[in-house]
């Protein structure tokens, strides 16, 4: 009985150890099990409901339809929309333009100390975002630090208007997602060959123009890749405009939970939060091609 | 000249020259470091410091005091929560630590067919926008009426830790050296003994990154919690955010601070344990 049990272990063993095909699956099922049942699944669910409609109790009506996608173009949600576009625009230029002089800056210092500067980079950019935003709530509204500070010292009389604005989405996804376009910036300029900048000021090219001829062009997949990593999630944001927008300044995250969490409109929700994961996929791709990956 | 000997590609060439212009813009991109540290650094501060003021008023200082982090103590709403965080981190961590672990093997030390499509599924989780992901689990969970509670939070935790740890560990498994698994086999160690002696032993420091990562993630997590919970399972985010909407108060930045000088310290540790081999890549994902 006993050596039955054991020879049936041994050839289970052995049938595993000689075919790697097997070892594999068995590493990967658990895994599997979990992303399909719990990722790909409600993912095909969203994609189902998105052609779907609510009926007038809310209940869900079977006929397949594009009448979700076409309701993007009301001007209610169009305006969102738009806004949507212009902040998550504005948070990649403001990023850019802060970001690279500093992953240039960095790439120049002395090798001993850049990874210092890229851990001091990264450590911010790791603690809990909802709490680095609830900071800016500090800072910015009426009552807040910059306001005390000016108004304290005479400058202005009334409060600025800092808070429950597209300015403060804008700096808060700023400061949320600025890493994320210094990161690869820094990536590209760091493996530049800067021998060229040398030849080109040899060539008498002042550093002005050796930077825009030279440094700039040969970084712009770093820039590119950076972009839409800025990008991506700004126009995806469902935090910041929800804490530092207030009730005026509204953006496509809102609406999505508006429709799951108070006008209970699955299908809607649904085509909508589609609609921006398919945008993401195709930037993502557009990410990998850049070589964002060995960036 | 000593930076160049070392092969360190610097600005020492635009130094030589040492023009007006090249001394302004060094200037200049010097000054945009510093003030851009400064941005990122900020807002930390700031809600650090405020969570020592002895006032009741956010942003007036009255002198130091610790009554927010002795207040947080008496708060059984925010202890409840603390404990949820805790249940909801340690299990998706232990789970998603060892599925992505194995994950990682397989990806890495086989070939078989559809490893492109199983790539693509793993960075997927990590790609799509959070409200995306979290409205859709929301959608499963209620059409295969599992009610919203812890269990539905640590479920959802997993599906997007195992990502997460995969990628950390199979960038530890591509940068290691065979050789010795190759000496072990050798030397008559059979395969089993080998992983057991020798290639889980050079994986640890990979697991552990992932694992504390998958820490920090699952205890920071907002949107996706705030989607898969239910009445009673509520998490230190998800407390943070309803006091938030309530009115400001002190209370709220103290334990922020300890929220962020927790995820600082994980992450300190997650990042130099990666940094042995990988140091310009510190975030690969």
């Amino acid at each position: 009985m006993i050596s039955e049990q054991v020879a049936r272990k041994t050839s289970l063993w052995e049938l595993l150890r000689r075919r790697p095909g097997l070892q594999a699956l068995v590493l990967l099922l658990p895994s599997l099990f979990w992303l399909i049942v719990f990722f790909a699944f409600p993912l095909l669910i969203v994609l189902v409901y998105s052609f779907l409609r609510r009926g007038p109790y809310g209940q869900i009506v079977w006929d397949f339809n594009l009448e979700n996608y076409g309701r993007f173009l009301d001007p209610l949600y169009l305006k969102i929309f738009l806004r949507s576009f212009k902040i998550a625009t504005l948070t990649t230029v403001f990023c850019f333009l802060f970001g690279y002089p500093m992953a240039y800056w960095m790439a120049t210092r002395p090798r001993r100390w850049r990874n210092a500067l890229l851990l001091l980079l990264m450590i911010p950019f790791w603690t809990n975002f909802l709490v680095r935003t609830y900071a800016w709530i500090l800072i910015l509204r009426d009552t807040g630090l910059i306001n005390n500070v000016l108004m304290s010292v005479g400058l202005i009389r009334q409060p600025l208007p800092l808070f429950g604005n597209d300015f403060a989405i804008i700096v808060g996804l700023v400061y949320g997602w600025f890493p994320d376009m210094v990161l690869p910036c820094y990536a590209a300029i760091e493996r530049l060959d800067f021998s060229l900048v040398e030849a080109a000021q040899d060539l008498y090219a002042n550093e002005l123009r050796a930077f825009a001829r030279i440094i700039f062009p040969l970084s712009l997949p770093g820039v590119i890749a950076g972009s839409i990593l800025v990008f991506i999630p700004s126009l995806g944001a469902y935090v910041t405009p929800d804490l530092l927008g207030g009730a005026k300044s509204v953006m496509i995250g809102n609406i999505i939970q508006n429709q799951f969490l108070t006008v209970r409109d699955y299908p809607f929700g649904s085509a909508i939060s589609f609609a921006l994961m398919t945008l993401m996929l195709i930037a993502a791709l557009v990410y990998f091609r850049v070589g964002g990956r060995t960036l | 000249m000593s930076a160049r000997a070392a092969g360190a590609p610097s600005l020492q060439g635009v130094a030589r020259c040492g023009s007006r212009l090249g001394r302004i813009m060094r200037l200049m991109f010097t000054a945009n470091g510093l003030m851009s540290y400064l941005f990122l650094y900020a807002p930390i501060l700031v809600l650090v410091i405020f969570s020592f003021n002895a006032s009741r008023f956010v942003t007036d200082w009255a002198g130091f005091s610790l009554r927010w982090y002795a207040k947080l103590f008496d708060d059984a709403a925010m202890m409840a929560a603390l404990k949820n965080s805790l249940i909801v981190a340690f299990a998706s961590t232990l789970v998603s630590t060892l599925f992505g672990t194995m994950t990682a093997l397989a990806m890495e030390r086989y070939e078989f067919f559809g490893k492109l499509g199983l790539d693509a599924l793993l960075y997927l989780p990590i790609i799509i926008p959070e409200i995306s992901m979290a409205v859709m689990l929301l959608l499963f969970f209620i059409l295969a009426r599992i009610p919203l509670g812890i269990t539905t939070i640590i479920i959802s935790h997993i599906a997007f830790n195992i990502s997460f740890v995969t990628v950390v560990v199979r960038a530890r498994l591509a940068g290691m050296d065979r050789q010795l698994e190759e000496a072990a086999q050798d030397l008559y160690a059979n395969e089993l003994k080998t992983f057991w002696r020798v290639t889980l032993p050079l994986m640890m420091p990979g697991i552990l990154a992932g694992a504390l990562m998958a820490f920090t993630l699952s205890l920071d997590d907002f949107v996706i919690t705030f989607f898969t919970a239910g009445v009673g399972s509520t998490t230190l985010p998800l407390r943070i955010y309803s006091m938030v909407k309530l009115g400001i108060t002190p209370e709220i930045n103290a334990v922020s601070t300890v929220l962020i000088a927790a995820s600082m310290t994980l992450v300190l540790f997650s990042l130099l344990l990666q940094r042995e081999r990988r140091t310009e890549k510190v975030r690969n994902i």
